[in-house]
């Protein structure tokens, strides 16, 4: 079935089966690829995105449910050619290795910046926790996403 | 050298920021799931819910009429293949619906291509099997198992120096103690993927590999196809660990299931299917029985490992193997033995072999410390060894002592307190503990090429090309680094590309030894090129673009190999380091914090301090995970794998990962290879659960053998408390 999707801003109208999953949908049929598939089953984090404004894991949801809902995915969150400072700082502090996570890791850490997240790198931690690195880059994520916190950004 | 015109340098050792990192944060890297193919179908295997089992019967017929399928494969109509040739580990032995012998629970034994993911899954579940099924055998603790020395495997099952059984009856002080390692699944983030293409004869793979090279040959024998008509590309790895050193059964099935429907197919493993047919860490029990003086010198060192591979191939997992040099002894025995068992066949899995073979012997080592009343960093040094005991060759370097020095005065140790159960804070028990962590230096053959393009304004460009990989390790940023510094050229005019067999020949991203083998060759191939311009006179910059102007297409292209060469065997070639922890354990809860980890490590030349550090933490990570809370659970009845997904299957998170204090201590090493380098990417993990072990024995005085070291084991007395 036809539905439209307002993705990163822009109007796309796929057509897709009730059971087809978001996650499926962006990565399958939209072409938008930088939103990843880990496990399928909400338990990575890997499929974060944003939906008006919160993260949500895009294998959970179906396509069909989102019309008129605005999605956000890691394709949407450079201005341009300029980057978020997220990922700047995800850049710099070597936030990452395969890089594979680093789309939902990213997701989650713009989206931390509005929720109520205490200070310390401890609170950071366990607002990361549910994005799994494989590879390892705990300590560079927290570094970043604190840098960017104390820079005022959102 | 005239920067004015070249720009600053950024020499090799800078911490450069990753070439690819704006591709990575954009989302711009395409990983190989994610590229484009007009028309592409989607196949997706039905494994076995049986394991030593055979098929009687398999029934395809709801899911052959299902919207958009358009072929199901099994054993009764996939087309025969040539018979299995080359040796494992290297090329594996696989399960290609060849025929109804289920060896394992989630062997393919279908595989359905339809036009959508949905429609393929959907079809996949329709696929109904019947089994004859055995008892399948899931652990290697159990009653009569037959053990045996394999015949010919990854690595020497034996070795035996001076009489290790004579110096142990006379040893002053002696202990024996047995310790277990689970099976362990890699889980990189992202699952195995292939998509095969097909145009006539020709065969295009994409595929998230380790090895580009091996996929291709393993395909092009597996078809019978010259090895030439096949081209495997991967130029973004979603992290391997030792699960992408292989090609798995999947990635012929992708290449069978297209030519089978005449169109390109797409094949990703799903989390569950990760689990079986990929490989895993094996399960190991290991026996570790040490003779000592009573100041502590070692006199016997006897470590006998046990551990599973399948009934139909022999995988050993090393893990006596680091027994064999790491400490001073003039008596060492080692000995790894086989049992089969109903599951896939295990394989490498980071530093396989030291990563379960350092805990048992780093655990054993503190064992003996406490029976000696020694303090264990005393111990080792006592033990210290000056050339490799194992071949007695002097080791082209060794700054362990320094290792220990640095890490041991930033950690604290010194504030240790000799009895165990000493520290407590409240309701929390605190514990030290340590370790050593080594891996070897390896190198194999390796070639790459270099082109260097005048840009006609006295400028240069250069391509630097190699069939090497980037799992995350941080190829294409040092390559980048290694080739500009030898070039004389600043980083952004060198473009690395790799990942695809139509560049020079690289060897698998495996043994930590991508730095020491392509690195090696992306060097001498830029030298080479220097060389040629220079024997016209063309030694700077300037000069060079001017020569290069006046080539043919202004372009100068060399290719070259590089390989280890005579006098290399002089020497005994290991990076070596020092890891200390602070276990925090609740004692009523049994919880175990791991606030913070203190290492050093000596690793030769360091290419790039930032990438090279997140290699360190990524392997201290996974000694925690190993430590606490990694296991592959099997049902003993079905030989099913029951935590095949991320929620149960515990890999460490964010909040796991107390304060990581990690650095290289500068080693300059001459001999070890031609850049200077050793390998980083394992030796992160080595050491690290044995430390955390000792750690948790020092907090609460039991030792626990076991892995993971989970919070049973500390309320309800899985561990022992001597
Ligand atoms: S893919 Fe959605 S949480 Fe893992
Ligand atoms: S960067 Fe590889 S999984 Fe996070």
């Amino acid at each position: 079935m036809p539905v439209t999707l307002r993705i990163n801003g822009r109007p796309v109208t796929l057509d897709v089966e009730p059971r087809v999953t978001l996650l499926d949908a962006l990565r399958e049929q939209a072409l938008l690829t930088a939103t990843k598939k880990g496990c399928d089953h909400g338990q990575c984090g890997a499929c974060t995105i944003h939906v008006d404004g919160r993260r949500q894991l895009a294998c959970l949801i179906l396509a069909v449910m989102l019309a008129e809902r605005e999605i956000t995915t890691l394709e949407g969150l450079a201005a341009g050619d300029e980057l978020h400072p997220m990922q700047a700082a995800f850049i710099e502090h070597d936030g990452f290795q395969c890089g594979y996570c680093t789309p939902g890791q990213i997701m989650s850490a713009v989206a931390l910046l509005n929720e109520p997240c205490g200070d310390s790198d401890d609170d950071v931690k366990e607002c990361m926790s549910g994005n799994l690195c494989r590879c390892g880059a705990y300590p560079g994520i927290v570094a970043a996403v604190q840098q960017v916190r104390r820079a005022g950004a959102r | 050298m005239s920067d004015a015109v070249f720009g600053n340098r950024a020499p090799v050792g800078a911490p450069m920021s990753r070439v690819d990192g704006r591709l990575k944060v954009t989302g711009a890297a395409r990983y190989t799931a994610e590229i484009p193919i007009e028309g592409v179908h989607h196949a997706v295997i039905v494994g076995s819910t049986a394991a030593n089992a055979r098929i009687l019967d398999i029934d395809t017929s709801i899911a052959e009429g299902m919207p958009g399928v358009v072929k199901v494969l099994t054993h009764r109509n996939a087309p025969k293949l040539p018979a299995q040739v080359g040796k494992p580990p290297a090329s594996r032995v696989l399960t290609l619906l060849q025929d109804d012998v289920v060896h394992y629970n989630g062997q393919p034994v279908a595989v359905v291509v339809a036009d959508t993911l949905e429609r393929a899954t959907d079809a996949a579940h329709r696929v109904t099997a019947t089994y004859d099924a055995r008892e399948p055998l899931t652990d290697i603790r159990h009653a009569g198992r037959k053990e045996y020395r394999p015949e010919s495997a990854n690595k020497e099952a034996d070795s035996a120096s001076g009489d290790a059984a004579a110096a142990l009856s006379h040893a002053e002080e002696r202990i024996s103690r047995e310790y277990t390692t689970p099976i362990e699944n890699h889980n990189p983030i992202e699952p195995h993927a292939t998509i095969a293409v097909w145009e006539g004869d020709q065969l295009t793979v994409y595929d998230t590999t380790q090895y580009v090279v091996g996929v291709r040959n393993t395909i092009a024998k597996t078809f019978g196809l010259p090895a030439d008509n096949v081209r495997v590309v991967s130029r973004f790895i979603g992290g391997g660990f030792g699960t992408k050193g292989s090609t798995w059964s999947h990635v012929p099935l992708a290449v069978l299931a297209a030519r089978e429907t005449g169109k390109p197919v797409k094949l990703v493993l799903t989390r569950r299917q990760m689990f079986g047919s990929t490989g895993a860490r094996a399960q190991t029990e290991q026996r570790v029985t040490l003779g000592a003086r009573r100041d502590g010198t070692l006199v016997a060192i006897r470590h006998e490992s046990v551990s599973y591979t399948s009934r139909y191939e022999d995988y050993l997992e090393p893990a006596a193997v680091i027994t064999r040099s790491l400490y001073a002894c003039p008596n060492i025995e080692t000995t790894h033995r086989l049992v089969q068992l109903d599951l896939g066949t295990p394989t490498f899995q980071r530093a396989p072999g030291e990563a379960t073979g350092s805990f048992a012997l780093e655990c054993a080592m503190d064992e003996l410390a406490e029976r000696l009343g020694m303090d264990p960093l005393e111990l080792r040094l006592k033990n210290y060894a000056e050339r490799d005991p194992e071949s007695g060759k002097p080791f082209s370097s060794k700054s362990l002592r320094e290792c220990y020095r640095v890490a041991a005065e930033r950690f604290g140790w010194a504030r240790r307190k000799a009895t165990p159960g000493a520290m407590q804070d409240g309701d929390i028990a605190i514990g030290y503990g340590m370790a050593t962590a080594t891996y070897p230096t390896n190198r194999s053959k390796a070639s790459a090429s270099v082109t260097l393009t005048s840009d006609g304004r006295g400028g240069i460009d250069a391509v630097v090309q190699t069939a090497s990989q980037d799992i995350g390790t941080g190829t294409y940023t040092v390559m980048t680094q290694l080739a500009a510094d030898a070039l004389g050229l600043p980083v952004e005019r060198v473009r690395m590309e790799l990942g695809d067999t139509r560049l020079p020949p690289s060897p698998s991203s495996g043994g930590s030894q991508t730095a020491a083998s392509t690195g090696s060759a992306v060097e001498a191939v830029c030298r080479e090129a220097c060389v040629r311009m220079a024997a016209d006179g063309a030694t700077d910059p300037a000069s060079m673009a001017a020569w290069l102007s006046r080539q043919p297409g202004r372009t100068l292209t060399v290719r070259a190999e590089s390989k280890a060469g005579k006098g290399d065997d002089d020497y005994a070639k290991h990076a070596f380091g020092a890891v200390f922890v602070e276990v925090r354990v609740d004692r009523a809860l049994g919880e175990i914090r791991v606030p913070r980890i203190v290492g050093a490590y000596a690793a030769g030349r360091i290419l790039n301090a930032k990438t090279a550090l997140s290699q360190l933490i990524g392997g201290v990570v996974w000694g925690v995970g190993m430590a606490l809370e990694e296991k592959t659970l099997v049902d003993p009845r079905t030989a099913r794998y029951m935590n095949a997904n991320l929620e149960e299957y515990h890999v460490p998170v964010n909040a796991d990962i107390g304060a990581l204090d990690l650095q290289f201590i500068a080693e300059d090493d001459p001999h070890v290879n031609p850049i200077g380098v050793k390998g980083i990417g394992e030796i992160g993990i080595t050491g690290v659960p044995a430390a955390i072990a000792g750690a948790v024995y020092d907090a609460t005085r039991i030792r626990v053998r076991e892995l993971p070291i989970t919070l049973d084991k500390l309320i309800m007395g899985g561990g022992s408390a001597d």
